[in-house]
């Protein structure tokens, strides 16, 4: 298990943080989830609902090919109204989109509780983020194994 | 109680005309009651304004405007101008017990937030004012004379088009003082809920149907918080919170509530009532319609509602659409 570098360094820089500006950096993450590309904002029965979060989170990968290299795309679909659980959305995105299927399968699954956000947001709240974290990796080892038919 | 009774054959009825007097009233402020005619009708009239009430009455010095949301980041994105932001996780628990605040922490929490102790508190939020009225609920174990909460809270605010700001408000500490939390007015421990099923009196569970049956231990969205069992406590009638609200988030009238509450349920003002949800908050909620809005004298809320209650040890529950019975349970 380790933590990929990019992660690495969300998780630092909130390290690095004072609890109000670990929110407003939360925030940031929030803001910046990009929203969902065309093809499956017209499906949205496509993504995988999350109802470990407190909030509304549909999320969706796409593993290019299948193997430990195989490039794994993240996709999530979450209201304004609920920035929290979109900003651990852009966490996520922001650390793991793009890596292979080895990476992100890579990641441990308390890799929320290491973000230092637990006083600032609540330990019962970071379980949201363990949810998708969990269910990613349950698509992308799916999705990297499946053989092709 | 199994069969509904009669509000006009109660003889705690009679109270419904001369409720027991709101702590707001016997310390009046100068801030004025909101006028609008459905809010004049409630029992304690100065326990809710509108939004109205509250554009007009946001540069009072002594109106101080505290948001309360689930999501800890919301007010973050925007909140009314001026308002100052409370979160349940983090301000209103104890880290370490299970547990409200002690008084020293609500006193530095009041100052910190710019509250005076006489000042008039206004708590919106997200969810229907969930948490606002979570908020409001705390607030008044620590006895805070003026808390008000907002009709509608943030949603109605948003969609009437009114001003929103990420502007982080100046506040000056003040000199709060520090009280003595009293729980025995409004807040139910398990002990008390065991008491109240010996005296077979009225229990609200203000959960889900499923919650109730027990076909579910959790909300629907909510898988985390759950418990080992599923069901209700014995005797608790099922009236879930949203019923007291409109879909715009706005609470009822008074007659539609107290159609809800004393025609079909049977509760009358002069009862002693306890509500529980999961973990409280919905149940303020209730706590809230019930003591403010209908004006009964006893009702409290117990927090340790069904995430206690569903994982104790020989403790009782029942499953289905029946209260079941009280007393069998003790066997």
């Amino acid at each position: 298990m380790s933590v990929p570098a990019g992660l690495q360094e969300i998780a630092d820089d909130f390290a690095a943080l004072g609890n109000n500006d670990r929110l407003q950096l939360l925030l940031d993450f929030s803001r910046e989830l990009p929203a969902l590309p065309q093809r499956y904002a017209d499906h949205p029965q496509l993504l995988e609902p999350v109802p470990e979060c407190q909030s509304p989170i549909f999320l969706l990968t796409e593993v290019a090919g299948t193997g430990p290299e195989a490039v794994v795309r993240l996709y999530f679909s979450a209201p304004e109204e609920a920035p929290t659980t979109r900003g651990f959305a852009g966490i996520l995105h922001e650390g793991l989109d793009g890596l292979s299927a080895e990476e992100v399968l890579a990641v441990p699954p308390d890799f929320p509780l290491r973000l230092s956000l637990e006083s600032a947001v609540s330990p019962l709240r970071l379980r949201g983020m363990s949810g998708m974290l969990a269910r990613i990796q349950r698509q992308v080892r799916e999705k990297s194994t499946a053989t092709t038919a | 109680m199994t069969a509904p009774r009669s509000t006009s054959s109660s003889p705690a009825s009679s109270a419904a005309g001369s409720p027991e007097p709101d702590p707001v009233d016997s310390q009046p402020n100068a801030t004025p009651t909101d006028s609008d005619p459905k809010i004049a009708e409630y029992a304690h009239p100065r326990r809710l304004v509108g939004t109205e009430w509250l554009a007009k009455h946001l540069d009072d010095p002594t109106v101080k405007v505290v948001e309360s949301d689930e999501d800890v980041l919301l007010y973050d994105t925007g909140h009314i101008p001026g308002a100052v932001k409370v979160d349940w996780h983090t301000e209103l628990n104890d880290p370490v017990t299970r547990d409200y605040l002690d008084s020293a922490a609500f006193a530095k929490l009041m100052s910190d937030k710019g509250i005076g102790r006489d000042d008039t508190i206004v708590v919106y939020g997200d969810k229907s004012n969930w948490w606002a009225a979570y908020a409001l609920w705390v607030f008044s174990l620590f006895g805070h004379a003026d808390v008000r909460l907002l009709d509608g809270g943030r949603a109605k605010w948003q969609a009437e088009g009114r001003e929103l700001t990420t502007e982080q408000p100046e506040v000056e500490p003040t000199e709060y003082p520090v009280v003595q939390r009293d729980d025995s007015a409004i807040r139910a421990f398990r002990s008390d809920v065991e008491a109240h099923l010996v005296k077979k009196a009225p229990l609200i569970d203000v959960r889900s149907p499923q919650e109730y049956t027990g076909e579910r231990t959790h909300m629907p969205d909510y898988p985390e918080e759950g418990a080992l069992r599923g069901g209700h406590i014995p005797g608790a009638q099922s009236v879930p919170w949203a019923k007291a609200a409109n879909d715009d988030g706005t609470f009822k009238s008074r007659s539609e509530l107290a159609a809800l509450y004393s025609d079909e349920k049977g509760l009358a003002p002069g009862d002693d009532v306890i509500a529980y949800c999961r973990i409280g908050e919905r149940s303020s909620h209730t706590w809230f319609v019930l003591s403010h809005l209908l004006g009964f004298e006893r009702v409290r809320n117990y927090d340790g509602s069904w995430t206690e209650w569903g994982n104790a040890v020989r403790v009782p529950i029942v499953t289905g659409d029946e209260p079941g019975d009280p007393a069998a349970a003790r066997r």
